[in-house]
């Protein structure tokens, strides 16, 4: 592997590492010090990899830098060496000799601590994600302008904002006790769930982006499982939602990007290893009494990546939704609820549910009572079809409702 | 509020497959009232409790000396009595002898 390939590789496992046992050591107000830090020891890595070759253990290298880099910021900036120095109490002359700890622990519980303090329900969750794929997975500002369809200075903006939060709450760099982690836990992990929704759902063409942001929280979520203290059944009950979503990844779009739907999937190609990961972690998630609602998507998901039909597979997936429904309330459940209701009870029933539930702003509203009026009263399916396809928002969707209209005319004609 | 009462059976011993499919019954129903994002809480009560009266008089269980016995409760959102009538349509309790209570409920803090 040359230099050009491993630089970004370690950028992505290292950089927050870095960071965070910087951050630790100074304080979540300098953590842009400590941004600055890690970025210049791998702006000098690959400038000296380049011209010497890479060093025969390019982690430590990093860290012997980032330890001298951090000294030299020291002596370099006396207000900010002051400023330290009365944080720490330390004494002026200890600063020459203070340590930086690299030891596998604390780089282990720095991240696990910056992971809770990024995702913070002080800061809006937006900023959170964007700091999240910033510090935790390394990206570059153009990257996240990208997944959100916005620009650079958006992007530089947000996370600005959210820095200050964090810098004006002078939020303590610490792991939660136990009593709150779970709570909290439940934070971080709806982070992580809308950082892997950014790239399952994106709107964005780039396909590899989106597999990356999938990825990226796949990676995060399974730091937490690596952690004694964060593996809690919350966070294995989304890891195993994550492993089934991603099974489908390879299924969901066809060779030019077009989305194709769970019912016109190869099943050939979903990936089966996700598939059993996923199984596993939803077994792992089942310790304990919690049912969160990520225990309960996670059940649906899993029913959905059976191959096999089963005839109790829209019963359990109704009751899932029953379930996630009482815990949560969103329209989209509300959609997916009459949806399996149409399978276990039949189409007039959820008709009669559906026409309850009056989400007249929703063009999935009435996709989904197109659906149901299709062959019961192909007439009204249609004029359904052609309201949501009206209040459709993006391209793909349109076209998925025009093909539906047309199917559904020859289907009345012939 | 919905309050579901019904008659104590004391003979009443469902099977397991009875239990799942009365229990799936009540989700079904719960689930379109809570599609329709009108579901405040939803409570069963246990047939575990006691009873106190005055002069510190404790009786063991709910149902000592009444017929009914109120089996759960669920707080709905509705502008007014005939909405929540409506929502209460199709309970369960209603095909097992029972029947449901709709009362408003009054705000404490004005």
């Amino acid at each position: 592997m040359n230099e050009e390939e491993l630089i970004p590789q370690l950028f992505k496992t290292e950089y927050r590492k870095i960071i965070s046992v910087l951050c630790k050591l100074f304080g979540i107000v300098h953590i842009e010090i400590a941004e600055d830090i890690a970025n210049d020891t791998f702006l000098l890595a690959s400038e000296t990899w380049g011209l010497k070759g890479i060093p025969e253990n390019p982690t430590a290298w990093l860290y012997a830098v980032a330890k001298n880099r951090t000294k030299d910021y020291f002596k370099r900036d006396k207000v900010f060496s002051e400023k330290i120095v009365l944080d720490f109490r330390l004494n002026q002359n200890e600063v020459e000799e203070f340590e930086i700890d690299l030891s596998h622990k604390n780089i282990t519980d720095s991240q696990l601590q910056m992971i809770f303090i990024i995702c913070n329900p002080l800061i809006p969750v937006e900023a959170q994600i964007g700091l999240a794929l910033r510090i935790l997975c390394g990206f570059g500002i153009e990257e996240i302008a990208e997944a959100f369809l916005t620009n650079k200075e958006t992007i530089n903006k947000r996370l600005f904002r959210a820095k200050e939060k964090l810098r004006a709450d002078n939020i303590r760099i610490e792991l939660p006790n136990e009593n709150e982690i779970n709570a909290r836990l439940e934070t971080v992990v709806t982070t992580l769930y809308l950082l892997f929704n950014e790239g399952y759902c994106s709107s964005t063409q780039k396909i590899n982006l989106r597999k990356e942001l999938c990825l990226e929280a796949m990676r995060l979520n399974y730091f937490l499982i690596e952690n004694e203290t964060t593996n809690k059944p919350i966070v294995n009950a989304l890891m195993a939602l994550m492993c089934y979503h991603a099974s489908r990844f390879e299924a969901r779009t066809n060779e030019i990007g077009e989305p194709v739907l769970y019912d016109q999937q190869d099943k050939t190609l979903w990936n089966e290893d996700l598939i059993a990961k996923g199984n596993f972690y939803l077994i792992q998630s089942a310790r304990g009494n919690e049912l969160s609602k990520f225990h309960l998507e996670a059940n649906i998901a899993y029913w959905h990546s059976s191959k096999i039909e089963n005839p109790k597979k829209w019963d359990n997936i109704l009751q899932a939704y029953n379930q996630l429904l009482l815990i949560e309330y969103s329209p989209i459940t509300a959609l997916n609820r009459t949806y399996a209701l149409a399978q276990v009870k039949g189409k007039k029933a959820a008709i009669i549910e559906a026409e309850k539930l009056t989400l007249t702003d929703n063009h999935f509203y009435f996709s989904l009572l197109g659906y149901l009026y299709t062959e019961l009263d192909n007439e009204k399916a249609v004029s359904y079809f052609e309201i949501a396809r009206n209040k459709a928002k993006t391209e793909n969707d349109k076209s998925l409702l025009t093909k539906k209209l047309s199917d559904l005319k020859n289907k009345s004609n012939g | 509020m919905m309050i579901f009462s019904g008659e104590i059976n004391e003979s009443f011993g469902p099977s397991p497959e009875q239990m799942q499919s009365n229990i799936q019954q009540w989700m079904d129903w719960f689930g379109g009232i809570a599609a329709q994002g009108k579901i405040v809480t939803a409570n069963r009560l246990s047939f575990e409790g006691k009873t106190l009266k005055p002069n510190n008089v404790i009786a063991d269980g709910p149902y000592a000396e009444v017929k009914e016995i109120i089996g759960g409760y669920v707080v709905v959102k509705a502008t007014n009595i005939d909405e929540a009538m409506k929502l209460a349509a199709g309970c369960p309790i209603l095909d097992h002898g029972g029947h449901v209570e709709v009362r408003s409920i009054i705000p404490m803090n004005g």
